[in-house]
């Protein structure tokens, strides 16, 4: 109904043109630009604490709570990011002007000098970020004919991890030839900023957007609200409120003597490792499988990181393992659901669509977080660990059986 | 626009921001290595030189703040010469606390893995112990008979959706064992047992071999606790006081009394009676002072505050512990000092 065939993504000049291996160039142009912009901002996320402590002489926990209240922004900014695309029909301004938020924020960032600046400008940064992911994933979505979606989304999500991989390594690297080279990594994370946005300024087409019937017509909620991302948006939810975060896991492993404390950081990395590595592979099986199957068993993969951790048997052994748990577990998760919520709603709707199931999946895991949090200092880790893998173990066969029905419907016309 | 207009246009960007950048990169670190090989501006003495030298006697250890080839060495000045000459030693610290036996440093060493350390030193500076702390140093304490030591450090956490950091706190025999994280004591508040889970403990001070004082954050609030390692408790005497220090005379408490200024979490340095709970607020101290507060003696407190405009360089300031007088310079281009009486 919404779709005409000349709207359709596999008609246009962006289409992959060389068979299914291929994805789109503009989705290797987006995930360029999320890599530059992740070296950008982990660069400077990276040495922040101790750019704060060390020199601007700050309590490190006044730095905590401000950070806290951004990311309860962030996700609600992320829903006005969709709505503003969908709204104006040109994601890629509004992807624009998230990134250009977050590259003026860290010019920013060399002039400031209190913590109340540093918290703002850390704010700007966050409200770019919560802007221009939708907008940009509803690009990839449009961009792409509906069988590669996991694929293309696995490509954007292994550049943007690569990003994140390196921004530390420069960070380090810099403040080991110049020891009080904080500014020279803040100048060297604003020039990639600067790189990221020109990229997609200059380089991305505004184009893979379906034309309005109702030129500029409001966004109507009750349209995104369609019967396949409702249950996509309940199931996620669901599922959020049973994830613990990464960071609880590395400390649950720490608490039980799994590693020494000054190991902590390379958990990230090493889980972004797998993450990248598999991005590609688990985005072309959600293809194959169908992505809500595969989003699901991605919870299953979860569900044996908890295990692993709760039984703790040989330290090295089970922290390796949970490392590749967790990355597959992103890996089958965050590009996909994406990529499904996509296909869920009218492509016109597609940002809002995007956005709102993002949002909930981000406000699923706060509350989670905390709720989790209160758990650990009741239970105690292990126990803790074990509640939640009974709720989660529970809500996964339910969440199969509802996988078969959104990939059907992500599958047909929606 | 051409396609070819656009590319040749970023590929210009590409070169201007990467010359930029490097041309940046290159000048501070040249600059760098400028003012760090350049000597102390405040007069420096060597042990060679002076046998009696302010290494030894009565003293303050510090770290100095200069910038030049000593950042962030441990020196020492003469007790009754502190603005005097400094003796600088090879050993580089955050925060450093000392006894005439014992000094305990903790330090940030930095590499691809950034980690952190408490290392103990014997007064020759041998080294006793080195143990990993779990991240950046904030607070150092020995006992006075240089037995035990507690850290405090602050955590960052690193996921989107938590909070970013929380406080470590632990104590140790020197050359000895720990006895844990303090947030794992039982914790009585006001009479009650509690366990709440958003606890942080830090800013530790000893009393004796058993009894210490440090601060619990909770639900916003702070509070005085006292703490036996022998019965792994913190009992609340107290509430609103950060960063304990025990008077030499041990009769009182100095600490820093959070208020909010301009939106922002302001200290004024204060002082607790532990007999009456009569409290004085030093607010004769303009700054916000973010330090845990060292004795110089029964009358004087001492603490550092970062220099207007320079980042990295601080001052200690010495100021009456009754408040009848103001401020004053005592060492400068100095942190973390310790009085050291033998």
């Amino acid at each position: 109904m919404y779709l005409t065939l000349s709207d359709r993504p596999a008609a246009s000049p962006d289409a992959p043109v060389a068979g299914r291996r291929r994805v789109a160039p503009v989705v290797v142009t987006l995930g360029i630009v999320s890599l530059v912009t992740d070296i950008s901002s982990e660069s400077v996320a990276a040495i922040l604490p101790l750019y704060l402590t060390a020199v601007v002489g700050l309590s490190a926990v006044s730095y905590g709570l401000v950070d806290a209240l951004y990311q309860g922004v962030s996700a609600l900014v992320r829903i006005g990011g969709g709505w503003a695309a969908d709204r104006s029909g040109h994601p890629k301004w509004v992807a624009f002007l998230g990134y250009g938020m977050s590259a003026v924020a860290r010019f920013l960032l060399l002039f400031s000098t209190g913590l109340a600046a540093i918290s703002a400008v850390i704010a700007a940064d966050r409200v770019g970020k919560g802007l221009r992911t939708a907008p940009r994933d509803a690009m990839i979505s449009a961009a792409t004919p509906p069988e590669s979606l996991g694929h293309a989304f696995g490509v954007h999500r292994a550049l943007d991890t690569t990003g994140a991989a390196i921004g530390p390594l420069i960070a380090f690297a810099v403040l080991w030839w110049i020891p009080d080279g904080y500014l020279t990594v803040m100048v060297i994370s604003f020039g990639f900023a600067v790189l990221g946005v020109a990229l997609l300024g200059l380089l991305v087409p505004d184009r893979p957007v379906p034309e309005r019937r109702r030129d500029r017509a409001p966004v109507r909620w009750r349209e995104v609200a369609r019967p396949g991302l409702v249950r996509l948006v309940v199931v996620a939810g669901a599922l959020g409120l049973v994830t613990v975060g990464d960071g609880f896991l590395y400390l649950a492993l720490l608490e039980l003597g799994g590693f020494a404390a000054h190991w902590f950081p390379l958990l990230y990395v090493g889980t972004n490792v797998v993450y990248l590595a598999l991005a590609i592979p688990v985005g072309r099986l959600a293809d194959r499988r169908g992505k809500a199957t595969v989003l699901i068993a991605g919870h299953g993969a979860l569900l044996a990181a908890y295990a692993v951790v709760a039984l703790s048997l040989d330290a090295t052994a089970s922290t390796l393992l949970v490392l590749l748990l967790l990355g597959t577990f992103y890996a089958a998760t965050d590009g996909v659901i994406a990529a499904l919520a996509g296909r869920l709603v009218p492509d016109e709707l597609r940002a809002s669509g995007i956005a709102s199931v993002q949002t909930v999946v981000v406000l699923a895991r706060m509350v989670s977080s905390a709720a989790f949090g209160a758990l650990w200092f009741v239970l105690g880790p292990r126990q803790a660990l074990v509640v939640v893998g009974v709720a989660l173990a529970l809500a996964l066969p339910v969440a199969f059986a509802s996988a078969r029905r959104l990939d059907l419907e992500a599958a047909g016309a929606p | 626009m051409s396609r070819r207009t656009r590319v040749s246009l970023f590929l210009a960007l590409v070169l201007v921001v990467v010359g930029g950048v490097t041309a940046y990169a290159v000048g501070s670190a040249a600059d760098y290595r400028r003012t760090y090989q350049r000597p102390p501006s405040v007069p420096t003495v060597s042990d060679a030189d002076e046998p009696a030298g302010p290494a030894s006697g009565p003293r303050i250890v510090f770290r100095h703040t200069g910038i030049d080839d000593s950042y962030g060495r441990v020196a020492t000045v003469r007790l009754d010469d502190p603005s005097g000459p400094r003796t600088v030693s090879d050993v580089s610290c955050d925060r450093v606390d000392a006894t005439d036996e014992v000094t305990a440093c903790l330090r940030t060493e930095r590499g691809v893995v950034t980690t952190y350390s408490l290392t103990e030193y014997d007064a020759g500076w041998h080294e006793l112990q080195q143990v990993p702390l779990p991240g950046i140093p904030s607070r150092a304490r020995l006992s006075a008979d240089g037995a035990m030591v507690s850290t405090t450090t602050f955590v960052s956490g690193h996921d989107y959706l938590q909070v970013g950091f929380s406080t470590a706190t632990e104590i140790r025999d020197v050359d000895g064992r720990g006895h844990g994280d303090l947030e794992r004591f039982a914790l009585v508040l006001d009479g009650e047992r509690v366990t709440p889970r958003d606890r942080n403990v830090w800013g530790v001070t000893f009393a004796d071999e058993d009894t210490f004082y440090a601060t619990v954050g909770t639900g916003g609030r702070t509070y005085l606790v006292e703490g036996s390692l022998d019965a792994r408790t913190l009992t609340s005497v107290a509430d609103h006081v950060e960063c304990p220090s025990l008077s030499p005379d041990g009769t009182r408490i100095a600490y820093k009394e959070a208020s909010t200024r301009d939106g922002a979490t302001w200290w004024t340095p204060a002082v607790l009676d532990l007999a009456t709970g009569e409290r004085t607020v030093l607010d004769a101290e303009q700054a916000s002072v973010d330090d845990q507060v060292e004795w110089l003696d029964d009358d004087t407190l001492l603490y550092g505050l970062p220099r207007e405009g320079e980042a990295g360089s601080t001052d200690v300031w010495a100021l009456d512990a009754r408040g009848s007088a103001g401020p004053r310079l005592l060492i400068p281009l100095a942190w973390s000092p310790a009085v050291v009486r033998p």
